[in-house]
């Protein structure tokens, strides 16, 4: 649960709330684009970060999220934040 | 070796591990006097694991596997005590998946949701704002646990409550520091260790300078690394030349993502929202000072211990562990998991008896996982 995964900024969905759209091998969530926030959020559209429990704690380069996911997909800790992701959806929507 | 062909540059690999061996044997390293080098974070235990790490170095290079593993390091009582709260009328407890299997005195929170407590698995300390908002007639806990990585963000999640006034948000807040117990094990005069491998997810938030201690007031190197295997081949060669060298500095492999200052956004609301509390305790290492965070009164009324009068700050009964249970002596690298007279038998994956068989990244389960055969075979 320490390690981030990476994903990439395609959208921002609440600026108020500093929210973003963020894809990760083809999973959409939304995110907290609050720790890498630095200038103006549509500047992160297209950016690489790595994503921490629903935050955007870092941007990376595209290398280093394809270097990282895969090193992720083997510990299969990629698969361990996706199925988690869909579990926080369903959480959400009255899943007990 | 079967996991040394899965790497994605073997060549890189094996140039590596020939660096680290012509080190080792410049130092003196040999299976008989060791050099022992702990990683801290359980994401790199899990890694060295996965690729069969400690056995391609060369023989005189010992991991210690550290305390870098949130939830193996969390008491039995604060397991209790988010029952306790989940238990209540009225109340949705939400938690990390991570937590769920991890045994409390009587039970495990999976069981306590077996058994009617309306307990879910969250992603997110977003997603129990977002069950907050929803349900404004329940009172929405968060279990708040992990290092300076997810510490952040239910620092950012109780910001935001705060902005929107979700008087049923509560954190219950048991997040840690990683400094703190690596002190602990220094003091330690059992302890004999040459040198860290350090957190990569942990340091993206604190940075590098957390460490200066261990170099300056303890003379030991450590390297700040990245968890692809060949960033922590690439460390472990860096802590032996600094030993090679008669160096102790705080180095960072991982300067493609790890910043020597850390994240400002990050550090400015773990300093908003908390406060280190005197002591906490960590399970097998006992009570730290300043170990532990906890909620500042400015934020009071989104801090599930005040709320329900409940957790360290209430009550402090320490609990034993369960009859047989070494997880305490396996943490402080005082015996290896496979010398544990209930690892594989009493203690598997399946039905954990200690902590440290719980998740993937803490050292029992890693062994159970994928050196178990391994030993054995030997």
């Amino acid at each position: 649960m320490c390690l981030g995964i990476p994903a990439q900024i395609v959208a921002v969905t609440d600026p108020d709330r500093m929210m973003a759209m963020a894809e990760v091998s083809g999973v959409r969530r939304e995110v907290s684009v609050a720790p890498v926030a630095g200038g103006a959020l549509e500047d992160l559209v297209g950016k690489w970060t790595l994503i921490h429990v629903g935050f955007a704690m870092a941007l990376i380069d595209e290398d280093e999220a394809a270097a990282t996911l895969e090193a992720l997909r083997d510990l299969g800790e990629a698969q361990e934040a996706l199925d988690a992701m869909a579990a926080g959806d369903a959480a959400i929507e009255g899943g007990r | 070796m079967k996991y040394a062909e899965e790497f994605r540059d073997p060549k890189a690999a094996k140039a590596l591990l020939a660096q680290i061996a012509a080190v080792a044997d410049q130092i003196g390293a040999r299976r008989d006097k060791p050099v022992r080098i702990m990683e801290i974070c359980g994401g790199h235990t899990h890694a060295i694991f996965r690729y069969g790490l400690d056995k391609l170095v060369h023989e005189g290079i010992e991991f210690i596997h550290g305390p870098g593993c949130p939830v193996c390091v969390l008491p039995m009582r604060r397991i209790d005590e988010c029952i306790e709260i989940a238990e209540r009328e009225n109340v949705i407890f939400t938690t990390f998946g991570d937590a769920m299997r991890v045994p409390g005195t009587k039970k495990s929170l999976l069981q306590a949701k077996a058994g009617g407590a309306d307990i879910r698995m969250v992603y997110s300390p977003l997603d129990a704002l977002e069950l907050a908002r929803r349900n404004p007639d329940r009172e929405v806990v968060f279990f708040g646990l992990g290092f300076e990585a997810t510490t952040p963000p239910t620092a950012l999640s109780i910001q935001q409550a705060a902005r929107e006034g979700l008087g049923n948000f509560s954190v219950f807040c048991n997040h840690i520091t990683v400094p703190p117990p690596i002190r602990a094990l220094l003091d330690d005069p059992h302890m004999v260790l040459d040198g860290f491998v350090g957190p990569g997810h942990v340091s993206m938030v604190i940075g590098t300078h957390p460490y200066d201690f261990i170099s300056r007031d303890y003379g030991k190197p450590i390297v700040v690394a990245g968890f692809e295997p060949l960033d922590l081949l690439q460390s472990v060669l860096m802590v032996l030349q600094q030993i090679r060298d008669g160096r102790a500095e705080v180095e960072n492999q991982y300067a493609r993502v790890v910043p020597e200052h850390g994240n400002p956004v990050s550090l400015a609301a773990i300093a908003d929202v908390y406060e280190s509390r005197p002591s906490f305790e960590w399970r097998g290492l006992g009570e730290i000072d300043e170990s532990g965070l906890r909620i500042r009164e400015a934020f009071r009324e989104y801090d599930a211990e005040r709320k329900f009068r409940i957790g360290y700050g209430a009550r402090r009964v320490p609990v034993a562990e369960p009859e047989g249970c070494a997880c305490g002596a396996v943490m402080s690298g005082r015996m290896k998991p496979v010398d544990c007279p209930q690892f594989g038998r009493g203690c598997t994956p399946e039905m954990p008896l200690g902590a440290l068989m719980v998740s993937s990244e803490g050292a029992c389960a890693a062994y159970f996982q994928y050196g178990g055969a391994r030993a054995v075979a030997e």
